[in-house]
């Protein structure tokens, strides 16, 4: 009965206006507030190119920019990186946003925390922590991460945050190093005391498209991890929920990327620039507007970035005539452009798109060669993991 | 584990759960960890009751006086709806009052 008195949010516009539209009002955003981390995962959703501290957007602007957000009917507020935590005015945007009535999450590699910064983000208003896991156990998670000591340090937040009483999301980004470890990362996440936990498989693009050699699992492993998956929700009902994404490379449908381009969702850079998605800036030749030059509510509605894949106007065959076009609106622009060049071009994850067996063999071949060693994620370009590849 | 909603059970919003009057869409909200639920208006009407000082039988005597309704079948329907809102985490209760 209870799914009859609060069901999940459908596009909606603002109030009185037709909501037969590309785009509604934003629900959320992703403010990345800067691309510096502790960490180094090589499958990063940071671009390639990252913002240097001195090219971030200063603390007087993200206040503003928190109003105008708030004031544009955005409703929860992601602060991500990087790691948000190395901006030492977080607690001051976390104070605007709660003032605002935004409601605001923390998604953090945890590894810079300490349990008075975090009880002092908690008084500023702060609603929900996000916590990332690179494995099960520290050998193979700092490795990933390529920062020791980090498990130990996420296990240690994770206790503070439910300490101070905050709902825990767990982060378990999965590739083919650590696949294997699935099992004991749900075990994990239920001992942690998380109430979500998303199991991500890698998605290709900046980072892990330079690293897919290393990370790119095999179909079998992917039959393994959807069979734990659903074999854990059944057990665990009610005491974890588990959000899933397959690896699009083995989907035979694309995903509904961010709820489809520019929709109700958008993503702010470290150094303000307006993006449908965290990874768009790998797609070259789109010019993006940055809230230092432009109010949000204009760019939400006249940023050419955000509406060149709005609705389904922008198709090509076999998409325009496709009967999930409203369902999937065409699958994710940055995969379609890193795997053929063109933004506008069919998701090669989607079965009609002509390249799909081929990104299959691919993906197959790739991950059949055991090519191992990573290249960590840093701001100079990536270094490549020492000792036998 | 997750509550139990009894008569006398006393609930509570955890500080996650936020039941929000959105000016924009002109609508009430319940915002909680990377969701937005739109709550219809029975649940509306029993969560902005939810103080952490009334009891559930409290509220549905309040909404049976306002509405004109059966208390009993009130009581039964605010039961089962902060039942749910518990079992998803949504719901705190304080301490079973004695009646």
């Amino acid at each position: 009965m209870p799914e009859d008195h609060a069901a999940d949010i459908q596009l909606v516009s603002r109030a009185g206006e037709d909501t037969g539209r590309s785009h509604g009002l934003p629900l959320a955003v992703l403010a990345e507030i800067t691309h510096r981390c502790p960490l180094q995962c090589p499958y990063c959703s940071n671009p390639l190119a990252m913002e240097p501290g001195s090219n971030e957007l200063p603390t007087a602007d993200w206040l503003r920019v928190i109003d105008e957000l708030a004031e544009l009917g955005v409703l929860q507020i992601h602060f991500s990186g990087g790691e948000p935590t190395a901006r030492r005015d977080l607690g001051q945007m976390i104070a605007r946003a709660t003032e605002a009535g935004l409601y605001s999450n923390l998604i953090t590699s945890a590894v810079g925390l300490t349990r008075d910064k975090l009880a002092a983000l908690v008084e500023a208003g702060l609603c929900h922590v996000q916590i990332s896991v690179q494995g099960a156990e520290p050998a193979l998670a700092d490795r990933v991460g390529g920062y020791r000591g980090g498990h130990a340090r996420k296990l240690e937040a994770a206790r503070w945050t439910r300490d101070l009483d905050l709902p825990l999301t767990v982060n378990a980004v999965m590739h083919r190093q650590n696949l294997h470890q699935l099992p004991a990362i749900i075990d994990m996440a239920v001992g942690m005391g998380a109430s979500r936990l998303e199991v991500a498989n890698v998605q290709y693009y900046g980072w892990a498209l330079k690293n897919r050699h290393a990370l790119m699992p095999t179909p079998a492993q992917v039959e393994d991890c959807t069979a734990t998956v659903e074999a854990a929700r059944d057990r665990l009902r009610g005491v974890l929920e588990i959000d899933y994404v397959i690896p699009d490379y083995y989907a035979k449908r694309p995903k509904q990327c961010m709820g489809g381009w520019g929709r109700q969702f958008f993503n702010i850079s470290p150094s303000g620039k307006v993006l449908p998605c965290h990874a768009a800036e790998t797609i070259t030749g789109l010019e993006f507007d940055s809230v230092r030059d432009r109010p949000l509510a204009w760019i939400w509605e006249h940023s050419k970035a955000l509406n060149i894949y709005r609705g389904t106007d922008w198709m090509p065959e076999p998409c325009r005539s496709c009967e999930w076009k409203e369902a999937d609106f065409g699958g994710c622009r940055c995969q379609a452009f890193a795997l053929t060049g063109s933004a506008g071009s069919t998701d090669p994850a989607c079965a009609k798109s002509p390249l799909h067996d081929h990104i299959f063999a691919l993906a197959e071949t790739e991950a059949g060669e055991e090519r191992n060693r990573f290249i960590y994620r840093n701001l100079s370009g990536g270094t490549e993991e020492a000792g036998p590849a | 584990m997750r509550p139990e909603i009894a008569p006398e059970s006393v609930p509570r919003l955890p500080r996650h759960v936020k039941l929000r009057h959105d000016k924009a869409r002109d609508r009430w909200l319940i915002l909680v960890p990377e969701r937005v639920l739109v709550p219809d208006d029975t649940a509306v009407a029993v969560l902005s009751r939810v103080d952490g000082a009334r009891s559930v039988r409290d509220i549905a005597t309040d909404l049976a006086q306002t509405y004109h309704a059966a208390v009993d079948v009130i009581l039964a329907d605010s039961i089962a709806l902060l039942q749910d809102l518990a079992d998803k985490g949504f719901l705190a209760v304080t301490e079973p009052r004695h009646a």
